[in-house]
């Protein structure tokens, strides 16, 4: 299936949408080139749902058409009376019979897709991890390796990869287009779901599920390496000391700060504290809060207000906003935690 | 209705006739001008949506405020727009098309419009006091349960009310359809249009109260402390998205059974020929609307519930596009070999069967549930469903309002300005819409305020927005064609479209009591039948007598009143209890109504048959 699927999808894509459309939209964001296992099944879905209605709508077109043409009143014949047609059965058959059989065409692959996605047979053999969703960030817990991270969800490329989901306080959903599917995040059970990347990237992922004024700020990111960059990144993330001092004397005093009124929240290392994200490799990130470009100045002005970025954020007005100097200490030091070589850079390379 | 004695009323007269008729003539001119209300204003909330999204990182709006303006446009325009207009209609033709002189419960149907119009109110006035709902239509727990002020208390409560109304005016169909037709009229001559409101009047019956109960739950949880939906203490979110689609997938079809019952005249009587095949499409709006209730849970394909659930509800809700599918083809060989006239009614209906199969396709599209995981809560799926409530729903009103328009105001609605309406909303539509399934597959969320300048998404939302004022300056055009109409149009005969069915026989202006005497009805399309056999009007079925109706009444304006005002107790006493007094105060108005009502012998009044020709009871 997988063959004459590709050949169908390349010309499909080919001729229908990119005609329709300029590209189909950003790479690693949109649903219709995937790069992982989930996102090609959905979409070959989608393509034979597809192709199917388009051949009803012909049909139903070609009727309207000629209807209209054929069977329009012409001037003086306004007293016509046409035959009162009471029906005719044959055809009623036909059209309750063919669209029987059209929707099987569907039904058979839905059914089996529907299954193969939920499939845990190897779950217990692959990379768990576990995802929660929060208003209005994401955190990403590797149960096994002990790592926390936050915002950037690091996975192997080739391999299923099992995200086990919950919320913390209301429903958010999953999303990464290019990669998968979505699922949503509750707060009162896990659900489970794979991912795997066909080749190393940055994949975009999004909250898909209205979850507070700053839904549409949830963005978070995949970043799919080789899985021996990914052994790298997992040894790297192990071994950071939490309470390593910073080279400047600017970012050792912003440590201190930070100790003081941020840790309660932000952790750094394994610890579980996930009130506000994990900020160990923060200066890996490419995006501060998801959105906001990286910069120091903006993560000053974070620092100092975060309300401007994202309303509605649960650390505005719980935690004492640090005077200007203060705040650019914390952004140097923050911006410092650098502790791997493996980065979204380096999965872009 | 608009009689001459009526315009020489004073204003504070016909207030009042207004504000205590029975009548369902006049009770669907009030659906009208508070759905037709209500519509505009979930308009210009949509216009804000559109505004706000015509380019990335727009502040047209904050966040929070856009919350409130999803909210409340998808809210209003279901509830409050959809809704009551597709009553007006009812109410002003189901009687005259069933050969009756009024609804069955005259008293509840004047209940039904108070309590929807008091509903909606007191759901708007959230506006100005502290904020509106902003958890979406859809309401989902917790984000409905924790979020704060008081907007979706109002949200709560005010569809409690008028979702009664509903309910009411749902039975008072059912009961109207079943007991009170015309000798002669057997359920298998009954006008599709009737068939859809019996069908829907059942799935109101079935549906709304699980609407109801969820409320209540949500009520009790955010007013009373409970923790229904709490998973902390043991409740479960994941219910509240149950009792909202059993009851809201079945809402979807009584939007659009409705609006199939209208087409399904207009296309007939302007094709100058019978439905085809009668018996498939009854069978099939019985069938649409039973398989209605057993496919909620494609709403919820990416909640979690496994793939058994999963799939069974993507099979259920493909077999609803078989039954679909048979009304659009016999709706296109009702046309085949007819004599076509294209006037606006038509133009609906016409422009009605593309877009309409564009959203069943699209429906089948999203039942693929391995699909809908991209698909789903994407602007692909508002595309859906605007393809499916606009370009059926909505067009099914359009389509309705200029074909009955001459039966309820006896004028028709300017024919040039009705086309300049409907080209201009359709291209509108179809510029709005169709680019939105492609902006969801390329990665944008529905509900999203907002959206980043680099992520390839500016030039289908520009598009979408475009088409957005295309379609406000059609609906402009159709305020502007009422009015214009109600000043200088002229008046019609009480058959201007060569019609087939009952409603055709009566003069205009309707009387008071639609039928001097009851007609007898002999087949399918009951007024074709004696014009084919050569005679001008029904053959009735009775002798003229004394014809008996119901007394107007304000108990109904009342007792929805006294709810309205309960509604601002049961919300502000959660922050003081002295507003408890203001709960018993409303509640003890709408008892006492309804105490007044059950001691007081109100037998109505008799009209003479001396008196009938002389047009009495007008
Ligand atoms: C062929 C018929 C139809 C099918 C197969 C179908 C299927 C679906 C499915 C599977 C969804 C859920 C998608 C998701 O959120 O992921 C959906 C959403 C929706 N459909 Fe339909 N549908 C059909 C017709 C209709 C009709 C006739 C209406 C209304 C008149 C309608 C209104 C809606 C609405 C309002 C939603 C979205 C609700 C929300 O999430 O707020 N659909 N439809
Ligand atoms: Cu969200
Ligand atoms: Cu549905």
């Amino acid at each position: 299936m997988k063959g004459w699927m590709g050949k169908i999808r390349t010309l499909f894509l080919l001729s229908l949408l990119s005609l329709l459309l300029s590209g189909c939209g950003k790479e690693n964001l949109t649903a219709f080139s995937p790069k992982g296992y989930g996102a090609e099944v959905s979409l070959n879905l989608i393509i034979i749902s597809l192709l199917v209605m388009i051949f009803v709508f012909i049909v139903v077109m070609v009727i309207y058409t000629i209807v209209l043409i054929r069977y329009r009143q012409k001037k003086g014949q306004e007293d016509f009376v046409p035959k009162q047609t009471e029906g005719n059965k044959a055809l009623e058959v036909i059209w309750t019979v063919i669209p029987i059989i059209l929707l099987i065409i569907i039904a058979v692959p839905t059914v089996s897709a529907t299954f193969d996605l939920a499939d845990t047979t190897e779950k217990n053999d692959s990379l768990n991890i576990s995802v929660t969703g929060n208003q209005y960030w994401w955190h990403f817990n590797y149960g096994e390796e002990e790592i926390q991270t936050s915002q950037d969800l690091y996975i192997p490329t080739g391999e299923k990869v099992y995200l086990n989901m919950m919320s913390s306080d209301v429903l958010h959903s999953f999303w990464v287009p290019t990669l998968a599917g979505k699922m949503d995040t509750n707060p009162e059970n896990e659900n489970t779901m794979y991912i795997e990347a066909y080749e190393e990237g940055v994949y975009y992922g999004k909250c898909a599920e209205l979850c507070g004024p700053s839904h549409s700020l949830m963005d978070f990111k995949v970043i799919a390496v080789s899985p021996e960059e990914f052994d790298q990144w997992v040894e790297d993330m192990q071994n950071v000391n939490p309470d390593a001092t910073p080279e400047t004397a600017s970012a050792q005093e912003g440590q201190a700060l930070f100790e003081n009124s941020c840790l309660s929240c932000h952790a750094i290392g394994s610890s579980p504290t996930a009130v506000g994200p994990n900020l160990t490799n923060f200066g890996d990130r490419s995006k501060i809060a998801g959105v906001v470009d990286y910069s120091k100045e903006n993560l000053v002005k974070w620092i100092l207000n975060p309300e401007e970025f994202k309303p509605g954020n649960k650390m505005s007005g719980n935690y004492s906003v640090p005077e200007p100097e203060e705040a650019e200490k914390i952004a140097d030091y923050l911006l410092q935690l650098q502790p791997s070589e493996v980065t979204p850079e380096s999965a872009t390379e | 209705m608009s009689t001459t004695i009526e315009q020489n009323k004073g204003f504070g007269a016909t207030l009042w006739d207004y504000l205590t008729t029975v009548d369902h003539k006049k009770i669907a001119v009030l659906y009208l001008i508070g759905g037709g209300f209500f519509f505009i204003l979930g308009g210009l909330e949509a216009m804000a949506i559109r505004i706000q999204l015509i380019k990335p990182a727009n502040d047209f709006v904050s966040a929070g405020f856009y919350n409130e303006i999803l909210t409340m446009h998808g809210t209003t325009m279901i509830f409050l727009a959809a809704m009551p207009l597709i009553f007006a209609l009812m109410n002003a033709v189901i009687p005259l098309q069933i050969g009756a002189r009024d609804v069955a419960f005259p008293f509840l149907n004047s209940l039904g419009f108070w309590l929807f119009l008091f509903g909606g109110i007191l759901l708007n006035a959230s506006w100005f006091l502290g904020g509106a709902p902003d958890a979406g239509w859809t309401a989902y727990a917790p984000l409905s349960t924790t979020s704060p002020g008081h907007g979706v208390d109002f949200y709560v409560l005010g569809l409690q009310i008028s979702g009664a109304g509903t309910l009411i005016a749902g039975i008072n169909f059912l009961v109207t359809i079943i007991n009170m037709r015309a000798p002669g009229m057997t359920y298998m001559r009954m006008p599709l249009f009737t068939w859809t409101t019996f069908v829907v009047s059942a799935l109101i019956l079935f549906a709304f109260p699980a609407l109801t109960v969820g409320l209540f739950l949500l009520m009790f949880d955010r007013l009373f402390g409970s923790g229904f939906f709490d998973a902390s203490m043991g409740g479960n979110s994941v219910i509240w998205e149950h009792l909202f689609w059993i009851f809201g997938h079945p809402e979807v079809y009584i939007l659009i059974l409705p609006a199939f019952g209208i087409f399904s005249e207009v296309l007939p009587t302007f094709s100058k020929k019978r439905l085809f095949g009668y018996t498939a499409m009854v069978f099939a709006t019985v069938l649409i609307g039973f398989l209605g209730f057993m496919v909620w849970a494609h709403h919820m394909f990416t909640v979690g519930l496994g793939p058994a659930a999963n799939s069974i509800f993507a099979i259920a809700t493909m077999a609803i596009a078989v039954p679909t599918g048979i009304k659009i083809f016999n709706w296109l060989f009702t046309m085949w070999g007819g004599s076509i006239r294209i006037n606006t009614a038509m133009l609906w209906a016409l422009g009605f069967i593309p877009s309409f199969t564009i959203g069943g396709m699209t429906g089948v599209m999203v039942a693929a549930a391995p699909a809908d995981y991209q698909y789903h809560d994407s602007y692909f799926i508002v595309a859906h469903f605007h393809y499916v409530i606009v370009g059926g729903v909505v067009f099914g009103i359009f389509a309705g309002l200029h074909y009955w328009w001459p039966k309820m105001f006896g004028k028709i609605l300017d024919e040039t300005l009705g086309k300049i309406t409907f080209w201009t909303f359709f291209t509108g539509f179809h510029l709005t819409f169709f680019i939105q399934h492609f902006l969801g597959l390329m990665g944008m969320p529905r509900r999203y305020w907002t959206y980043g300048a680099d992520q390839g998404l500016e030039l289908g939302n520009v598009i979408s927005t475009v088409g957005a004022f295309l379609m406000a300056i059609g609906a402009i055009v159709f305020l502007y064609n009422v009015i214009i109409t109600t000043i200088k149009g002229d008046k019609v005969s009480g058959d201007p479209w060569d019609g087939r069915t009952l409603e055709w026989s009566i003069p205009n202006p309707t009387p008071h009591y639609n039928f001097t005497q009851i007609p007898l009805v002999r087949g399918l399309d009951p007024l074709w039948i004696e014009k084919t056999e050569g005679r001008k009007g029904m053959t009735p079925a009775e002798p003229i007598g004394d014809i008996h109706m119901p007394n107007p009444s304000i108990l109904p304006f009342v007792m929805s009143l006294g709810l309205f005002i309960a509604g601002f107790g049961a919300i502000y006493q959660i922050d003081n209890p002295i507003w408890l007094v203001v709960l018993i105060i409303g509640m003890g108005i709408t008892f006492g109504a309804m105490f007044i009502r059950s001691v007081k012998d109100d037998h109505g009044h008799h009209i003479h048959k001396e008196d009938l020709d002389k047009g009495a009871g007008l």
